[in-house]
């Protein structure tokens, strides 16, 4: 499990709301998945205003990420084994 | 008649301890990013008023609140365990975590961010601690079920300690 500090990530959105980020995600990714806040993505826990959408592309995913002292960011990151995980949440 | 007395002693003492561990109640504080000056200040305030209404405070934070923290109570007067934010809340989200208060401090979207994550996974009522410059702009966001302890704070805790002590006894008492 790759940590998320040390992923190659892009930088979709900064400083954003979720709302945002949800908005994006509804608008650019084929795929999204509704996740709880706390849920787990590359080993941390989901931080948010629920619902928290991720997006998926095959296997780019695009998730909301909060830090404490730098509020949120919306990351897009290639990663077949987590965006499979993520996919597997849904059918459960 | 001693067999009697000492038998009796046991069941009063055991009795004692099944209601102290009823009793022992627990507050989170979620710490912010320490940017904001009074964060520190203030937290440890906010410790010494739990501890005196019988509430043990626990911390979680990045590692720089933490330190901030443990550098200004190293005895540990005041606060009891101190954890890592993440671990905190998958904790809490794995329900191996539960406590009878969760107070978290806000100061940027983050802050509320936090605070709602907490409240969707404990689904109880956070009491969010509103400070800062923007403190007014940031509450406005919060659009969750929350109890509000707000105040322009920056440099001076005074405002936020005064509010601290008008509502804590009914936190503790309501929530």
């Amino acid at each position: 499990m790759a940590c998320i500090e040390s992923l190659k990530y892009e930088i979709i959105l900064q400083g954003a709301s979720f709302a945002e980020c949800r908005e994006y995600i509804k608008k650019h990714c084929k795929e999204q998945v509704t996740v709880n806040p706390g849920s787990m993505i590359f080993g941390k826990p989901t931080i948010g205003v629920p619902p928290i959408l991720i997006g998926l592309d095959g296997d780019v995913l695009t998730f909301p990420y909060t830090k404490p002292c730098y509020g949120t960011y919306l990351l897009r990151t290639e990663n077949s084994s987590e965006a499979a995980r993520i996919r597997s949440l849904v059918k459960k | 008649m001693k067999f009697k007395s000492s038998h009796h002693i046991g069941r009063v003492r055991r009795q004692i301890i099944i209601a102290d561990a009823k009793e022992k109640k627990e507050a989170l504080l979620v710490l912010g990013c320490p940017q904001v000056p009074v964060q520190t200040g203030i937290a440890l305030y906010l410790m010494h008023g739990l501890r005196k209404l019988g509430v043990v405070p626990v911390v979680a934070g990045n590692p720089a609140a933490r330190m901030l923290v443990e550098v200004s109570d190293p005895l540990h007067h005041y606060v009891g365990e101190m954890v890592d934010l993440d671990t905190c809340i998958a904790d809490l989200a794995e329900g191996r975590s539960i406590f009878s208060y969760y107070i978290v401090f806000v100061h940027n979207d983050a802050g509320v961010s936090y605070a709602a994550t907490i409240q969707a996974i404990t689904q109880k009522t956070v009491a969010a601690v509103l400070y800062g410059e923007h403190f007014r702009e940031v509450g406005e966001t919060i659009g969750f079920p929350c109890e509000k302890i707000a105040a322009k704070a920056v440099h001076n805790p005074m405002p936020l300690k005064k509010k601290i002590d008008e509502v804590l006894p009914w936190l503790v008492s309501n929530l």
